[in-house]
């Protein structure tokens, strides 16, 4: 916000957080374990697309779930959802 | 057409919203405040107003409704009292937070425990600091025609802050009274349809009132702070607008009487407002120079005019229906806090009467002020805080 607005007379009456990409920076960083994605179990039924709660995963045109690395934050929710275990974590490191 | 009905000031408060054209209501019933819901909920069903009508679980619930409502930019109504106002407490502060001209009425009721469901201010009070503005309603008139007049306060772009319209339960909640109801053209060009300070849009879609850094926080408060101030100016000039056009006029922020050679002012809200004017009248009678200052707006509270009642006067009573505990009466802090510095400040002596619903009739008031004019006598208030007809 303070990018905004340089005066009160600027503010709005209350704040207002429009949509935007990575307000917070690369957030990947933050990540401890990776989410990895098995194409060949992936039924494309998009579970994982529905659930990541950074839009970090993107759905493709033959609705393949691809993962953003520069924003996933590693959480696990989509590798916990997977119906068929399509989703592995994995240590950073390894 | 105008039109004069007999009815209670809960159904009062439900011809005032109708007439205020409110888009939205979120309701959960409690007494003493139940009627004014069901009132509405009578107009809506018969299809006299165009109104989405909530049945909420909680208070909590019927906030946070209208906030969501009022965010997607229509006028917005609900009732609450007691024990339902302090579920709600939360959501207060989200609704003048994120600058929401809600209006609410709010019957008074005392707090439990032990259980009453009677009036005293204790409800209201203690939401003093939400960021509400917040009136006081001495009889029926008062309460449609302060509605009204709260819409069109809390909707100018100077405040965009809430506001409750209190009432005491019973005394005036569920008291038929004569009331004069406007014309609805006439009432319609007083309160134009509400222009949202902000609004909610599907095609572009953002969320309000996130989390915001130290750096910024303080200049929000801020602005609540002016918008509490610039309304203190409005609600004096709405106030005498109404009063031109449909001829109630309540004095702005104080409604005075007596006061311009009084050497005591007996300061009250609500309905003691009413019986101290009877007061006033019968010590008149034996010569005595009472006048009545009845705070009609708590919140913002009226500094200046207290100021300058007290260029005259020699003495204050302030009559509190309702006890900070360990302290006093808020009415009695508020006016000393608003005296001091002054040069030469009239006594102040704070009196505690009709908790919970005890009636504090003329004659209590009349007690009242001979006490305190016996103290403004000595030169001295020899009991800083009064409790009246304590049971020994």
């Amino acid at each position: 916000m303070s990018s905004i607005h340089k005066t009160r007379k600027e503010m709005p009456l209350t704040p207002l957080s429009y949509p935007t990409v990575g307000s917070m920076g690369k957030t990947g960083s933050w990540r401890t374990f990776r989410p990895e994605i098995d194409y060949s179990k992936c039924t494309r039924c998009t579970i994982c697309w529905i659930y990541c709660p950074d839009a970090a995963i993107t759905r493709q045109e033959d609705d393949s779930p691809e993962i953003d690395y520069e924003y996933c934050k590693g959480c696990g929710i989509c590798a916990n959802e997977c119906p068929v275990k399509a989703i592995t974590m994995h240590r950073e490191e390894e | 057409m105008a039109q004069t009905i007999i009815d209670t000031a809960n159904h009062i408060a439900g011809y005032a919203a109708k007439a205020a054209r409110v888009k939205v209501i979120a309701a959960y019933p409690i007494t003493p405040q139940t009627t004014i819901v069901e009132k509405i909920a009578e107009f809506v069903e018969n299809g006299e107003m165009d109104s989405e009508y909530i049945r909420v679980e909680s208070e909590h619930s019927a906030m946070v409704a209208c906030i969501g409502a009022a965010a997607a930019g229509v006028r917005t109504f609900t009732a609450t009292s007691a024990h339902g106002l302090a579920l709600m407490h939360e959501a207060l502060h989200w609704a003048s937070g994120s600058r929401l001209p809600i209006v609410m009425a709010v019957v008074n009721r005392a707090m439990g425990a032990p259980w009453s469901i009677w009036p005293d201010f204790s409800d209201s009070l203690s939401q003093r600091d939400t960021g509400w503005i917040q009136f006081y309603c001495a009889d029926n008139q008062e309460v449609f025609d302060t509605i009204i007049q709260a819409y069109k306060l809390c909707e100018d772009e100077r405040v965009y802050l809430p506001a409750m319209i209190c009432l005491e339960g019973f005394i005036l909640s569920h008291t038929y009274m004569p009331v004069k109801i406007p014309d609805q053209n006439e009432i319609d060009d007083f309160l134009p349809p509400y222009k949202a300070g902000w609004i909610l849009d599907v095609n572009r879609p953002f969320s309000h009132s996130n989390l915001v850094s130290p750096e910024w926080y303080m200049e929000f408060r801020y602005m609540i702070q002016e918008a509490m101030e610039n309304a203190k100016r409005l609600i004096q000039q709405i106030d005498k607008e109404y009063g031109k056009r449909f001829g109630f006029e309540y004095g702005g922020l104080v409604e005075k009487y007596k006061c311009e050679d009084a050497d005591l002012i007996l300061l009250t809200m609500g309905t003691m407002g009413s019986e101290a004017k009877i007061a006033v009248n019968n010590l008149r009678k034996e010569g005595l120079k009472v006048g009545s200052a009845r705070i009609r707006v708590y919140r913002p509270f009226p500094v200046e005019e207290m100021r300058r009642l007290a260029e005259q006067a020699k003495m204050f009573a302030t009559i509190d229906r309702h006890i900070s505990f360990g302290m006093e009466g808020f009415l009695a802090t508020e006016v000393k806090a608003s005296l001091a510095g002054e040069k030469e400040p009239p006594l102040v002596a704070g009196f505690i009467a009709g908790l919970g619903g005890r009636d504090v009739t003329s004659e209590t008031i009349v007690k009242i002020a001979k006490k305190s004019l016996k103290w403004m006598k000595i030169g001295k208030v020899e009991k800083e805080t009064e409790w009246v007809d304590l049971r020994d």
